[in-house]
């Protein structure tokens, strides 16, 4: 056995070992172990480097409050981690671990430099310097504060991991399975509430693991505690341990990370790393404990100066002794018992320095009994020991005097500064607190959320009072529930309630500017740094907090925001309250990413919307985009082609013979009711009335600013029912909108309306051989000018499926659109390929769709507008109708400077020297003006890998409708391009291509 | 006001660091002043500087409910850039990236304003036109942007994954190398002691309760938790509290107030070099010097003052965290926060006068008035000076919601800021 | 996450279900036409942005799709109340009494 383990003691299981790795050494610990534990059984104190000094430290606690033992934790190739927890991570066997913020060694640590210029490194001394010569903050200082800073180093490999979420409902949530939890959960379930519990730690009973001493209702407390899980599992409580409770949202919401496979030696095959539970409770019982104090003296950051309270758990929890000569060094009752049961289990305790002048005689009869000698009215001035600590400088202290001083040889010192209640998810639901001078504390007071607060989280010490509590605070929450619950009472014995005082930083005979007596640990921050913020103006614990950094390292203050808010309060003069608490955030404790990503990464991080057409384009190795949520085939390569060369194919075919294009994605909207046509009147700035069922018409919607928000072609299928058509990305936002109308402006109307897009697949055809291609296959309606001309619309049979065809063109060609149930989509597709082959049918993309439609001078809502255009911008006055008394956006359009002139308007652009332009590429009037320019407009679509014999663009330029044929400057890096002004229709402007 | 420099860093080494001065006195509220500005956050503090300092105007109250810096200039993520698209923004901000760069120097106060690049990846082809014609329109003014393949973003900053498979693949950025990150406490703490030193009071936790106006309709004071205080002219910049301040003046402002989170990681060794921004996947992420991945999430679609927030905009800012740089995975959040963010319907602020005479306002920076502040606080300060908008916040008026000459950056470019 | 009762549904519901839907009781203009550009723009764009009881719009928009009305605290963020679209806007002074 390990030289500082002690047989028969604590919950590990010494039968079993377990070998593990500390900066490539190999270690024994036994199954149970933290590595801190671990490390501490094998006399290894020294476990990291501070922030800023980078001076050596050991574990100061034994929970996920640690600031100081932080380590790298890995499990083979892509399964590292930064700044865990050495007291809170597992071993395994095989699990490696290595010291962090260190160069080259933990033991020899070059940044150490840094403790040496101590004076210099004060609070806020980077605000103060580094300004000179200007130019060396990017190049010098802050590459080396940079360097100098972070803690461990980050992952570098994608994580082969995955991790789950579940919601989870309940009456009542218990966060914290310490006695108060355990009570509270008893009392809850006995009324036939369903109660969860959960707790942080590897296993429930919080301080009772501690505290083996204690006897519960005349049974040895672990004994009790196995039954009363036992019991509470049968009454159906669910107790989840490794799980934390980390914020505490609106309404009861509370998220759990629970850790499922950290702590196991082999990988489980499908368990996630770890679960996200967003739990919804009825009522919340918070009964999170408290947190014990470091005391502030100069070296108290020594490795082996630790809590006492963390040292009674190494012993009573993992059967390790963290010092055989230990001192102690307390201001309040608790450490006297870690004294004793550290002597009991074999240790020499060299001297229990009490603060304090008077202590409870029992104590100190107890000590008397054990021989250790005791020192009241002291102070601790110093440590000593270069790697870990090797003595205690304590000195009396009498009428604010301090005296000489002494020391004491010691392997650790365990010291105690009392306790802080632990708040933190208290005060994420925007409670409020009081201060309670008695206890030097923070007390809950009111929460907005259905929520108690129990046991020692409101102050209470002790194992009987928690249970009291507990039971008390469980009963309350059964009777908000509706219930009545029992009164119930747990008899205590060998309890260690205890009292003590709280201490700013402890006296000293040193020089004020000499001591370095820390208060955060981790971050460096020392009693002197705070009183330096406070001298400088700072008068808010915000202030000092930020200007100091206390409390911001990665225990968020859990050990530093009591004892910097006491020294700050005395500093200034003022009552704590008075100088602010500076609020816990969420969340409890550091929580891995991938818990909050969860099942949303790589292809899941964002759903995936495919068309039945999908799967055909993958099979014919489409090239996707995504547009919104949906993926589209852009384009279709074949085998040697990019995309260019892919697209002016599908253009040429696509005039030449016939194209199919899968344009399920297009938003489709269903209008229906008595008073449709009165509503799309309202709606759209198009008139409505006089469109007969059967034809379909280009609709505009505006907002009522008078902007382009949608547009898409819209059929009238009968009287009372229009097919509405939109963007692929704009669908649900129309639908919104139309509704937000319908429903409060205009409730009067009867009509209903649907959202059709995922109900229909939609396969577009266009091309000189559309309808000799189609014709064979509707049934219905013959496909000749006379009887289905350009824009018409009908339900029919197509290929023996239902359908809604609409003749319509979004490339200038002759054009229809299928639409189909859509789960028929790809059986339609493949019937008009293969009746295709005949003709030479392409596939065509979205890229293809571009460039035809720019052909046409066809716009792109999102595009060729941005959200500052108007119709009238847009040339499309026509599709306003100006009799109308109402639309959206007739008013807008209304206001000055959509009236004004010289806006900007949609044209054509042709280059100069036949040259392509880039799309956003910025457009002047005077191309020799210097930077900065006069901008007129943007290019908003270009192609060149269309059927017009020269590229060609469409672009927005101030006043340009009345400027065609002028020449315009397309100033680029290497050069300038002149452009001129031209209609947007570069392909067939009298449409003849259109008839059949 | 002792200078800050290496000399007498080294001298108050020397005597314990016992000699230093406060920064800025806790002010008590004279019965009148020439100016008050209401909100003590960077913007407002430097306003009163800049007053101070360029406009001989020295009696001067900041008054805030809180304490200086207490609202969104401490709780940001501190994003600086100016590559905008209007020409009306891009001089705004680029006017403030100026000042930026000497900002140290001219408060002598190092705020750690690092030009450590801002890069804006293009994930879809409408966000690669979006972003061209930025860059574009940036060159044209002298703004710097420029256009990077993705293969030259992954060299500039590594964690970004550039897999052709992801689910949002990222097709290219737009890079300006101006642009960076800084200290966001230092700015209120460099503007609070210099404006300071100037003569202004700061006046802390005296919340403004009311705008009180002559009979004649123009300014006459603030109401205050401390009695009334007379003001020839007063100048509200209470991000967060504009509505209700202005309220109180009878001026209803186009303004919504959103809650914002952000969250940094627990601290790592030097790993991310610059800011990157991923609108259409929604994440936000620079490296602070102390080491934490500062991220930025989203606003809530609520009005709320509560500075809560709720938790599945985290989880869909960590996936999209995860999504970019997928080695962050098994990183750890370490906090969260919220703040206020008052947002108008173009996504651009007002900074200027009001309907009221000698009342002015600063407002709507929505998520990026960080970023602004030496420059907002700059023609503030000209546009309460002089009663005249300074020409680069002249288009930046409360007016334009009635005309529609909105500066439109959000439907312009789909674009966070 | 906010908990929101549909007064439709009669359910009460998580947020993610609901669409916010800005400051209630702004009703356009019947006759837009007539009215001022200040007007319009009052009507467009300004909002009360109460920070305590505010009057607002919230969507059901992943369940029954209505639109209904809600009074909340955005301090706390409490709801006091949701109410039917068109129903008339509740007296103030009674939903905080409620809630004392």
């Amino acid at each position: 056995m390990s030289q500082y383990r002690v047989s028969g003691r604590g919950r590990v299981d010494t039968s079993r070992a377990v070998t593990f790795t500390f900066d490539g050494k190999s270690y024994r610990g036994v199954q149970g172990d933290t590595v801190a534990s671990a490390l501490l059984a094998n006399g290894v104190h020294l476990m990291g480097r501070s922030f800023k000094y980078h001076r050596p430290r050991g574990a100061i606690a034994a929970g996920s409050e640690e600031p100081n033992a932080l380590i790298g934790t890995r499990r083979g190739a892509g399964r590292f981690e930064p700044n865990t927890r050495a007291t809170v991570q597992e071993i395994w066997d095989g699990l490696e671990t290595s010291s962090q913020n260190k160069f080259p060694s933990l033991k020899f640590d070059v940044g150490a430099v840094n403790d040496a210029a101590y004076m210099l490194f004060s609070a806020g001394f980077y605000y103060k310097t580094f300004m000179w010569p200007r130019s060396f903050w990017d190049k010098v200082y802050e590459p080396f504060i940079r360097a100098a800073a972070g803690l461990g180093v980050s992952p570098t490999e994608e994580d082969p991991d995955h991790y789950a979420s579940r919601n989870l409902h309940c009456d009542v949530l218990i966060v914290g399975a310490g006695p108060t939890g355990l009570a509270a959960a008893r009392a809850a379930a006995v009324e036939g509430l369903r109660v969860v519990l959960v707790d942080e730690n590897a296993e429930a009973g919080g301080t009772l693991l501690s505290e083996p001493q204690a006897r519960i209702d005349g049974k040895p407390a672990w004994d009790w505690l196995a039954a009363e899980l036992e019991a509470l599992k049968a009454l159906g409580v669910k107790v989840m341990t490794r799980t934390t409770a980390i914020a505490y949202y609106h309404q009861n919401l509370i998220g759990l990370v629970e850790k499922l496979t950290d702590h196991l030696p082999k990988l489980p095959a499908d368990t996630p790393r770890e679960r996200l539970w967003r739990v919804r409770a009825k009522q919340v019982v918070l009964a999170q404990g408290a947190l014990e104090k470091p005391l502030v003296f100069h070296g108290n950051d020594r490795p082996g100066v630790m809590l006492a309270g963390s040292a009674q758990t190494f012993l009573n929890r993992y059967g390790v002794l963290v010092g055989k000569r230990p001192v102690i060094l307390t201001s309040h009752d608790a450490a006297w018992y870690a004294a004793f049961d550290l002597q009991d289990a074999g240790a020499q305790v060299q001297a229990i320095v009490d603060t304090r002048a008077d202590v409870d005689a029992l104590l100190l009869n107890e000590a008397r009994a054990r021989g250790i000698a005791v020192k009241l009215s002291h102070t601790a001035t110093a440590t000593s020991g270069r790697l870990r600590v090797s003595s205690l400088r304590i000195n009396p202290v009498a009428g604010g005097t301090v005296g000489s001083g002494q020391e004491i040889r010691c392997d650790a010192v365990l010291m105690s500064g009392g306790w802080t209640p632990s708040l933190h998810l208290f005060s994420h639901t925007k409670g409020s607190l009081t201060w309670d001078d008695d206890r030097t504390t923070f007390l809950p007071n009111n929460t907005p959320e259905d929520c108690v607060i129990a046991g020692a989280s409101r102050g209470l010490w002790g194992i009987e009072a928690a249970l009291a509590d507990g039971a008390e605070k469980g009963r309350a929450v059964v009777e908000a529930l509706g219930k009545t619950g029992a009164q119930v009472a747990y008899a205590v014995e060998a309890d260690r309630p205890g009292t003590g005082v709280s201490h700013k930083e402890l006296p000293t005979d040193l020089s004020a500017g000499k001591a370095k007596a820390f208060v955060d640990f981790q971050n460096d921050v020392t009693a002197k740094d705070l009183r330096l913020a406070v001298r400088e103006g700072m008068r808010s614990i915000e202030h000092v907090k930020r200007y100091t950094t206390n409390g911001m390292a990665t225990d968020q203050g859990k050990m530093s925001n009591i004892n910097g808010l006491n020294i700050a309060s005395d500093a200034l003069g003022k009552k704590q309250p008075q100088v602010g608490l500076t609020t816990f955030r969420p969340p409890y404790t550091p929580t891995s990413f991938g818990a909050f990503a969860g099942y949303h990464r790589g292809e899941h991080f964002e759903v995936t919307r495919k068309t039945d057409i999908d799967s055909w384009a993958e099979a014919k190795n489409a090239v996707f985009e995504p547009v919104g949520q949906w993926r589209r085939a852009r384009y279709f390569p074949k085998p040697g082609e990019d995309m260019d060369a892919a697209v002016r194919r599908e253009c040429a075919a696509t005039r030449a013979s016939v194209g199919i294009f899968d344009a399920s994605t297009l938003g489709k909207i269903e209008v229906v009711g008595p008073d449709a046509v009165e509503f799309m009147n309202r709606m759209y700035t198009n008139p409505w009335t006089k469109l007969a069922p059967g034809r379909c018409r280009y609709g505009l919607l505006l907002g009522d600013d008078g902007y382009i928000r949608d547009d898409g072609v819209i059929g009238r299928m009968s009287e009372d029912r229009f097919h509405v058509t939109t963007t692929t990305g704009g669908a649900a936002r129309v639908l919104n909108m139309m509704e937000d109308y319908l429903q409060t402006e205009w409730p009067d109307l009867n009509v209903w309306l649907t959202s059709t897009t995922e109900q229909w697949s939609t396969v577009a055809l266009n091309g000189p051989d559309a309808a000799k291609l189609l014709a064979p296959f509707v049934e219905g309606v013959e496909l000749t000018e006379e009887t289905f001309p350009h824009m018409s619309c009908v339900e029919c049979t197509v290929a023996g499926m239902p359908a809604r065809l609409f003749r319509v063109s979004f490339t200038g060609e002759i054009g229809f659109e299928v639409n189909v149930p859509a789960h028929l989509g790809r059986k339609l597709w493949e019937t008009l390929w293969d009746a295709g082959q005949q003709y030479g049918i392409t596939a065509y993309g979205t890229e293809t769709m571009h460039v035809l439609r720019a052909e046409k001078g066809y716009i792109i809502v999102g595009q060729d507008t941005d959200g500052t255009v108007t119709p009238y911008d847009c040339g499309m006055g026509w599709a306003v109708g100006k009799k109308k008394p109402d639309f959206v956006g007739m008013r807008g359009l209304a206001r000055p400077d959509l009236q004004a002139k010289n806006r900007k308007q949609l044209v054509g652009l042709l280059t100069e020297d036949g040259s392509k332009l880039e799309e956003g590429a910025q457009i002047v009037f005077d191309p020799k003006q210097a930077i900065p320019m006069t901008m007129v407009g943007h290019v908003t679509s270009s192609y060149d890998i269309g059927t017009t014999d020269q590229p060609i663009a469409l672009a927005l330029v101030a006043g340009g409708h009345e400027k065609m044929g002028e020449t315009v400057y397309i100033p680029m890096p290497d050069r300038t391009i002149a452009a001129k002004i031209t209609s947007t229709v570069f392909v067939d402007p009298d449409n003849t291509r259109l008839k059949i | 006001m002792t200078r800050f420099n290496a000399f007498n860093l080294l001298k108050n080494a020397m005597s314990g660091h016992k000699n230093w001065t406060e920064q800025w006195p806790d002010s008590q509220p004279k019965s009148e002043y020439d100016v008050v500005i209401v909100g003590a956050g960077g913007h407002g503090l430097g306003a009163a500087y800049y007053l101070a300092k360029e406009h001989g105007i020295t009696n001067i109250a900041v008054i805030d409910k809180g304490w200086l810096g207490g609202g969104n200039t401490g709780r940001n993520t501190t994003i600086i850039r100016s590559n905008y698209l209007y020409d009306e923004s891009q001089r705004l901000f680029d006017h403030s990236v100026d000042l930026w760069q000497g900002l140290s120097q001219e408060l002598n106060y190092n705020v750690m304003y690092s030009n450590r690049g801002c890069l804006m990846l293009a994930h879809t082809v409408h966000d690669v036109q979006s972003f061209k014609r930025h860059v574009h329109a940036n060159r044209l003014n002298g703004v710097d942007n420029r256009w990077l393949t993705p293969e030259e973003c992954k060299e500039y900053c590594p964690p970004i994954n550039i897999a052709k498979d992801a689910r949002y693949p990222v097709m290219g950025g737009a890079l300006q190398e101006r642009a960076g990150t800084a200290r966001h406490d230092a700015v209120a703490w460099g503007y609070a002691r210099g404006a300071a030193a100037r003569g202004v009071d700061i006046i802390q936790n005296c919340a403004v309760t009311a705008i009180r106006r002559n009979a004649g309709g123009s300014v006459a004071g603030v109401e205050t938790e401390k009695g009334f205080i007379k003001a020839k002219k007063v100048a509200v910049s209470a991000s967060g509290h504009n509505s209700m301040v202005m309220a109180t003046a009878g001026v209803r402002l186009p303004l919504e107030s959103m809650p914002l989170q952000a969250l940094v990681s627990e601290p790592v060794k030097p790993i991310f070099p610059c800011v990157v921004m991923s609108n259409a996947v929604h994440a936000y992420c620079s490296q602070s010097d102390k080491g934490e991945l500062v991220i930025g999430s989203g606003t809530d679609q609520y009005v709320s003052y509560s500075q809560r927030g709720g938790l599945p905009l985290i989880e869909h800012t960590i996936a999209a965290i995860s999504e970019v740089f997928p080695i962050f995975n098994r990183m750890r959040m370490l906090r969260k926060w919220g703040g206020i963010t008052d947002n108008t319907p173009d996504r651009s602020p007002i900074i200027g006068k009001t309907p009221v005479q000698n009342l002015y306002v600063n407002c709507g920076w929505g998520t990026g008035g960080f970023k602004a502040t030496p420059g907002s606080a700059h023609v503030f300060a000209y546009t309460i000076a002089k009663d005249e908008p300074h020409p680069i916040n002249a288009p930046f008026t409360l007016e334009r919601f009635r005309t529609g000459r909105l500066i439109d950056e959000a439907a312009a470019a789909a674009v966070a800021h | 996450m906010l908990l929101i009762h549909c007064p439709y549904c009669n359910e009460t519901l998580p947020e993610v279900e609901f669409a916010y839907a800005s400051e209630a009781h702004i009703a356009r203009p019947a006759k837009p036409s007539d009215v001022s550009d200040e007007d319009w723009a009052e009507f467009l764009f300004m909002r009360s942005n109460v920070k305590g009881p505010l009057y607002e719009r919230w969507r059901h928009i992943h369940g029954c799709g209505r639109f209904f009305n809600a009074v909340r605290d955005t301090v706390t963020d409490k709801f006091l109340t949701t109410y039917k679209a068109g129903d008339p806007r509740p007296d103030l002074s009674s939903l905080t009494e409620g809630l004392k």
